[in-house]
Order: C-alpha cells, then structure tokens, then sequence
C-alpha cells in the first residue's frame, strides 16, 4: 500500500442526468507517470477535479498519499500541484509576479525549489517581467508547470496540458515531464492525444465516464487481438462503408488519411481486400499491414463493449 | 497571516495595474459628485411666466413689475389673446400664465376688488406647487401694498407675529442637503461593484480555480477580496469630504472620527453585499446585474431624494432592510446636526447586524470545494 501514491475505489459523479465518472478504480504507483486518455467529455477533468479536492464525488473514495480527497482536502492541497486545463495564472501579472506569489501562498521562495523547475523556467525567465496573459502558448504551458511545481508537490495534476499547443511544444514538455518524474514526483496527466499514451509508464482508456483498460502502453497494444490493415482508394469517401459488406468484418474505421480495417477471420487473406473493392469499381487500391497503435486499441475497446458508447453515435 | 499579505499585495498590484480602472475607481466617483451635487435639485429657479394683460393700466403694469422683479421669475413673453397663451403653455415655452381681467384697475378702485388668474403647468406635481405658492406670495405682497395705498390708516399688523427659523440648513441651501447623500452613493457604487466584480472575474477566467488547489484558507482570501476596496472607498470617502466642505462649503459640525467610525462598518455592509452577490453568480453580467437591482432599489428608497416618512408603510418597513437609507441619515445627522453617537446608535447597530450578517452568508456561501 505504501507504495501507491494515488488510489481511487469506486468512485462516481453525477452532474443531474449525466453520469460523468462511474465506478473509477485506478491504483497509481509512487513515481509514475500516468495517462488518463481519451476524447473529450471522457470524465478527465471531473476526475482531476475530485483528485485535487475541488470537487466531492457522490460515492467511492479517492486516497492521495493516504490523505483522503474529501475529509483530508486541507492536507492535500499542501501537497498536490495542479495544473488545469484552462490558462488560470494572473494574466495581468508578469511571469515572475505569478510564480513569487504562488510560491508565497505555499510558504516557501523561488530560490528554494529553484532545482526543480530550473529546466523549465529557465526558457521562459529572459521574458519574467512580461505579463501572462502576452505569453505564448508554449510559454504560457511551461509558466503554469513552474507554478505548479513551485512548491515541490509529491503529485503532480495536469489536466490535458498539451491541448493547443505545437507539436514540437508538446514534445518538449513530455521531456520534461519524464526529468520530472526522475525526481520521484508522481505525475497524473490527462490527454486526448492518442500518440502521447506511449510517452507514459501506464494509461488508463477512458470513455465516457469509465476506465475501459489500465495497462503498460506497450501490453495495451500487444493485446491487440487482430491484424490491422491500412486500405486507400480513390473512393475514400465510399470505402468506410463498403468495406463493411466483407465478411466477418470486426471493424472499419477512419485512421488519419486511411481507413484501418479489422477482421476477426483468423485465416484472413487481405487479398480479400483488394477483390472486394477492385469488384465494386475502386481504383488505386492500396493495402498494407499495419503495427497496432493505443488508437486502435481504443477504437477496439470502444466496440466491444456498447457502454462505452454515446447513444446514437455508432462507428 | 503573512499570505494575507501576500494576497493583498498582488490584488493591489491588479488594481493599480489596470489603469482604465484605476481612473475609473477614482476620477468617476468625483465627477460625479461635482456634477450631481448642482444637478440633482428640487429648487425651481427661473421660472417662466407669461402675461396676458387684457387691462394695460398702472395696477397691472406695477403687478407686472412685481413679477419681472422677483429672482424666481422670469417674464418670458407677452400675448393678448388666451389661445396664445395656452399654446406656449402647451409647447413648454413657458410655465405660467398670468392674466390679468380686463377693467383690472376700474374695478380695484371702484369695487375694491380686481381679479387675476394664474395657470400652472403642472405635470411635476412638486414643481407646480412651489411654482403656485411663489406666485401667491407675491400676489399676497402685491394685496398689502395696494392696502397700504388705499387706507394708508388701516393698522396692518397681525395679531400673531410669526418668525420662521430654518435650523441645521439656515438658507435652505439644496447642496448643503444632496451632497451628503450624494457622498453614501458614491462609495456604495465602488463598495458593491467592485469586490464583487473582482470574485467573479476570477471565476471568469478560472483563475480561482488555481487559488482554490492552494492551502489559502477561506478567511484570508475573503480578507484579500474586501480590504483593497475597503481602502480605496475610504480614501475616496474621505476625499469626496474634502471636496464637500471646501468646494462645496458643506458644513462638518460633527466629529470626523465618528463620521470616518461609521464609514468602514458601512463598507463592510457594501463590500460583503457585493461578495455575497459573485457567490452566488457565475459570470460578472450576472453579478451586475443583481447588484443594479438591488441598487437601485436601495437608492431610490434611501431617502437621497424623496423623504422615507412620505412613503408608504409597506416601503418604510422595507427600509429596514435598506442599509443606504441607514447611512444617509447617519450621515446628514453627523454633517449637518453635529449630532453625536448616542443620537444614531439605533441605525449605527442595524449597520453592525448588518455588516455581521452579510460577511457570515458571503463566507458561508463561498466554497473552495464545488
């Protein structure tokens, strides 16, 4: 037990008619860095909001260093970081204004938790006397992990920090996460990214208010039950549902410029594939065999079990 | 209690950092009591008079010259006919009528009596009567003198001499009446805006939802909310006292401690109303919104305009939930009477409750955790 920096048992939360969290559990390990994943309305930030004491769940329990979320909120609150997904710094207050007063509020100085966000810091202090709110993006990101960091947290919250940020920004940042970890910090993120999954030590896929799977991105993706093919035409917009009318078909789905397609025929030829379109009057039919990626995984999960569905939205 | 220093520190940063608002915190409330106080007045000066003389003798011409030569009027024009009259009453060229009869003087010298009619547009009520009453006066006066003239024996005196003594405002000076009340608008307005404003842009923007993760406690960061305004309010209250006594000559007869004592127990009133009001709202039209509302029924039920005890019962007991109303008459009572705390602690203590009651809800109802 000692060894678990967060656990979560059971928990729900309702917002009236909507169920946005049903029957969390989740332990994350001391030192780790965990991805919650999924589209948005998944219940990351309700989850997030009742792990930094913002929020009360209507039943289970959440245990931070085995302070509970709602009766120890007091205690909590001393050693959590949170970083939400909205920009929530003063953006009438210069960079270094925001991060002297956070630091302040939690009774200690920049200079004594310099180490820790030095790396991050250091790329936005040649700009500490410009105002927040004219920070960049990137910038405005790497302000808000240094105020989150400030006073040296044990876990580390961070509602989907990449989101609208460039991709050599977010890559950046996943750097840093992973330094940050090394220094034994416990860091929580959530994400709608699918490719950040891999960056993590375990993810939890979400949908819908449930955890459909928790596992090492790479045992997530080596359970993938099938084989993956990427198909192209010149019919790209005809081919999703046409591929459909294949036998044994498990899934068809868009995957960036391509459409992926699974068959849960064991002794699927792909070759099937290109007669099945080449009939039906496709041209520049191209098919090739994919590696398995946390997206599919997810696509996997989602149709598997209807639950995990929104009503009236099917694949 | 050093983070409360340090809250208050980084809104006072905020504050002053906003220049827009600072002028706004600072040069409106000013103006406003400089154009108010001339502005907002019930004295009818200039009234304009019409003349329909249907005589044209010496009585009415010396009854015309009263007129011409009293300050309150101004003879606007002179018509002959009734309908000419009545049309410039009817476009607002003028406010009164005169006519006077024809055989004005014959009559007067041969009957003893002589007839005049005044009309008065009277679409402000108020108006109309101080304007008919002016009017009568110098009718009355007019009376005496034609007495004087024609039985120069007859002994004028009354039987009971009257003396009319206007304590606390001797020269019924308007100003010396409006600018104390005046005063209690100004730093109501920046009381209950701005603390209220100032939480809700915080939920605007999410950025009470960082402060909220922190260890600041409930306490503190109320404290951080209401002082900064709190100070600014008195300093503005204090300046807006300045510029009453020595632009205005407003008179102080009272303590300035006492009066500076009721002030910040008043703001505290002010302020927590207007945090109770961002508790309870998400975004900061909302907040103005309700705060408009409840201001200017407090306002117009204060008593700055119109006398509380000419109200009906229903809204002097509704006055008692009034806290403006409260504060205007303490405030008058301290300028004006140089009345002392023994004369006001009734309205002094539903301030107290007041101020207890709004500051409990307002940190009862904000939460750090929804």
């Amino acid at each position: 037990m000692n060894h678990s920096a967060v656990i979560l048992q059971n928990l729900s939360k309702s917002y009236k008619t909507v169920k946005a969290l049903t029957e969390i559990n989740v332990t994350i390990n001391k030192g780790e860095l965990f991805g919650f994943i999924g589209p948005d309305g998944a219940g990351k930030t309700t989850l997030f909001r009742i792990l930094t004491t913002l929020l009360n769940p209507d039943t289970g329990t959440a245990t931070i260093e085995g302070l509970n979320t709602v009766k120890d909120y007091k205690s909590i609150r001393n050693i959590v970081g949170y970083m939400p997904g909205r920009f929530s710094l003063y953006q009438d207050l210069t960079v270094e204004e925001n991060l002297k007063f956070f630091a302040s509020i939690y009774k200690t100085t920049i200079e004594e938790n310099y180490h820790l966000i030095s790396d991050i810091y250091k790329h936005i202090e040649p700009f500490k006397h410009r105002k927040a709110g004219k920070l960049s993006g990137g910038m405005k990101q790497k302000l808000a992990l240094s105020c989150a960091l400030i006073h040296k947290p044990e876990v580390l919250f961070l509602d989907e920090p990449t989101t609208g940020v460039d991709a050599v920004s977010r890559m950046e940042f996943w750097e840093m996460l992973k330094k940050l970890r090394s220094q034994g910090i416990t860091i929580l993120v959530s994400t709608p990214y699918m490719d950040e999954a891999a960056l993590c030590d375990r993810v939890a896929l979400m949908q819908n208010g449930h955890i459909m799977t928790i596992d090492t991105p790479d045992a997530i993706i080596g359970a993938f039950p099938v084989k993956i093919y990427t198909v192209r035409s010149n019919r790209m917009y005809h081919l999703l549902n046409e591929l459909q009318t294949i036998p044994e078909t498990e899934a068809v789905y868009r995957f960036g410029d391509v459409v992926h397609y699974l068959n849960h025929s064991e002794t699927f030829d792909p070759m099937i594939i290109t007669r099945h379109l080449d009939a039906i009057g496709h041209t520049e039919i191209v098919v090739k065999q994919a590696v398995p990626t946390i997206e599919d995984s997810f696509m996997l999960y989602m149709r598997k079990s209807d639950k995990f569905n929104i009503p009236g939205n099917d694949n | 209690m050093r983070t409360i220093l340090y809250i208050l520190q980084k809104e006072f940063r905020q504050i002053f950092r906003e220049k827009a608002m600072l002028v706004i915190i600072l040069v409106i409330p000013m103006v406003q009591l400089l154009i108010l106080s001339f502005t907002a007045t019930f004295e009818i000066k200039n009234t304009n008079i019409a003349i329909l003389d249907h005589d044209h003798y010496v009585e009415s011409r010396n009854l015309i010259n009263k007129f011409s030569g009293s300050p309150f009027f101004t003879i606007s024009s002179f018509y002959d006919s009734y309908d000419e009259g009545v049309e410039a009453l009817k476009s607002g060229k003028t406010h009164q009528l005169l006519i006077i009869q024809p055989h004005f003087e014959r009559d007067l010298q041969r009957d003893g009596t002589g007839k005049v009619m005044i009309i008065t547009d009277a679409i402000n009520g108020s108006a109309a009567s101080i304007m008919s009453a002016y009017a009568h006066a110098i009718l009355i006066d007019f009376n005496k003198q034609i007495l004087v003239e024609h039985f120069p024996n007859l002994s004028l005196s009354d039987p009971i001499q009257i003396t009319v003594s206007n304590w606390y405002n001797p020269r019924l000076d308007y100003i010396t009446y409006m600018v104390p009340g005046i005063l209690v608008l100004l730093v109501t307005i920046i009381g209950m805006f701005l603390s209220g404003m100032n939480v809700v842009k915080e939920k605007e923007l999410g950025t009470i939802e960082q402060i909220n993760v922190t260890p600041i406690i409930k306490y503190q960061f109320i404290i951080g909310k209401l002082l900064p305004f709190w100070i600014i309010a008195m300093f503005e209250f204090s300046f807006g006292l300045f510029l009453a006594h020595f632009v205005f000559g407003v008179p102080m007869l009272g303590s300035l401690a006492l009066q500076l004592g009721t002030v910040s127990v008043y703001l505290v009133v002010v302020l927590s109303f207007g945090l109770f009001v961002s508790t309870l709202t998400d975004t900061m039209q909302q907040a103005m919104f309700i705060s408009w509302f409840f201001m200017v029924i407090f306002i117009l039920m204060s008593g700055l305009f119109t006398p509380i005890e000419s109200m009906p019962d229903w809204a002097q007991t509704v006055n008692k939930i009034n806290p403006i109303s409260y504060f205007i008459q303490i405030n008058r009572m301290i300028m004006l009477k140089g009345s002392v705390f023994s004369d006001f602690t009734r309205q002094f203590y539903s301030l107290v409750v007041y101020a207890a009651l709004m500051l409990g809800l307002s940190v009862w109802r904000y939460r750090k955790v929804a």
